[in-house]
């Protein structure tokens, strides 16, 4: 298995005092807390550093584990505990954490076994007790086609199934779940009992999915409002146009105002994602400027020149 | 096996919780709803706890909530004042994002 330093992860030395090791957890948790940060690896991080902190602020524990370092066999990345290696420290559940063991490394595992949740009872008669099945949560990215069309997603969830003797067994399940029209990032949808069987009878959890709606080339999104960026020619500018406009649903023709300005935007009501009530879709106007592919356009532009007296900067005059 | 779930529900600020379904969401006992209304980290319509409706973001404000509460041992008050300020940094986040993206729409050929 893989060796983790503790003491590396929390940032702290091998002899440091149990308050210097309580400062740089909290210090730690408060950078990483998956709630707080938005670092993309903050919650394996996060939980690195409650590994470490269950072990480190336990004396009995952090003595075990000082010398399973010490006599260990490494080959590598490779680590192999002494032969015959049993804690006496063990783990108990609860204390400042309350994490959730069963997120921590094959090392942690390997020393102090999982005590915490269902694991470590002894295999016998089905409990008496009934307990709620865990929540499971999980991310669903879809497109922005498909928050306006509606789609169907297949799911596979690791699930812990409890046997016949009790015993739970990883297993996992298919899940086939329509996502409606009109969500919006970070919609939440939950699916009733679809989440870890509850024990001893108890309800199974639920199946949270949050909705992650993937960047489009075309709209940006705020709620169920749209912003797509028209570009228009100086002449559609000045004279005024009626552009067929890309939505979601298809083209719409939108009309330019005459003596339109680059960066204006326009709304075009109800062409956003679907909802009670729809959003909008704006429109910001970029005029994009033709390049002069011949003498005969810059001879265009030059009578323009001199036709029109125009100066872009007359508000910059002192 | 394929279970086909047909029963998706959307949870969406249309749709008020009451009390007790916020309670199921979440997984809480009531008392811990009714401390976070008191510190004034939810902030149900309705004046008497059975009166009390909640949007899914009470829901989603509660778990975070607990969490830091769980994870960093910070009190109510500063709880509240946490979510406050994730709450404007997410809308800033969000929004230079927006504004990145149409500078970078509007500047490229441009």
């Amino acid at each position: 298995m893989e060796f983790v330093d503790y003491y590396e992860v929390m940032g702290v030395a091998q002899d440091a005092s149990g308050d210097d090791i309580k400062k740089a957890y909290r210090r730690l948790a408060r950078k990483y807390h998956p709630d707080v940060s938005a670092a993309p690896d903050a919650e394996q991080k996060f939980k690195a550093v409650g590994e470490a902190y269950e072990v480190l602020k336990d004396p009995e524990k952090r003595q075990e584990y000082d010398k399973l370092k010490k006599y260990g066999a490494f080959e590598g990345d490779q680590f192999t505990p002494p032969r015959d290696w049993r804690s006496s420290a063990g783990f108990t559940e609860g204390g400042y954490t309350e994490v959730d063991p069963a997120h921590f490394s094959d090392l942690f595992e390997a020393i102090y076994g999982r005590t915490g949740a269902f694991h470590g009872r002894p295999a016998g008669p089905a409990p008496e007790f009934t307990l709620r099945g865990e929540d499971i949560h999980a991310r669903v990215p879809i497109t922005l086609g498909e928050a306006y069309c509606g789609t169907t997603r297949t799911f596979s969830v690791q699930i812990r199934r409890i046997d016949a003797r009790g015993t739970p067994v990883p297993d996992s399940k298919t899940l086939k779940a329509a996502i409606p029209a009109g969500v919006v990032n970070g919609q939440k949808i939950r699916l009733k009992g679809q989440g870890q069987p509850g024990i001893g009878g108890g309800e199974n959890g639920d199946l949270f999915l949050e909705v992650e709606l993937e960047q489009d080339h075309r709209f940006a999104v705020d709620g169920r409002d749209l912003t797509l960026v028209l570009p228009i020619a100086p002449w559609e500018a000045i004279l005024g146009a009626s552009i067929d406009v890309p939505t979601l649903g298809g083209g719409v023709k939108l009309t330019i105002p005459a003596n339109a300005s680059g960066g204006q935007k326009l709304r075009m009501k109800g062409r956003g994602l679907p909802g009670r009530p729809p959003g909008d879709q704006y429109v910001i106007l970029k005029i994009v400027v033709p390049p002069a592919k011949s003498e005969k356009d810059r001879e265009l532009i030059r009578r323009m020149q001199e036709q029109m007296s125009f100066n872009p900067r007359s508000e910059l005059a002192a | 096996m394929t279970d086909i779930v047909s029963a998706t529900e959307l949870l969406d600020d249309s749709t008020p919780y009451g009390l007790r379904d916020l309670c199921d969401i979440c997984a809480v006992r009531a008392e811990f709803v009714a401390e976070m209304v008191d510190a004034g980290i939810l902030e149900p319509a309705g004046s008497a706890p059975s009166h009390w409706r909640f949007s899914i973001q009470a829901a989603i404000r509660l778990r975070k909530a607990q969490r830091l509460q769980r994870d960093l041992d910070v009190n109510l008050a500063g709880i509240a004042l946490a979510l406050d300020l994730l709450d404007n940094l997410d809308a800033m986040r969000e929004r230079i994002q927006t504004l990145e993206r149409h500078l970078a729409q509007l500047a490229d050929a441009g």
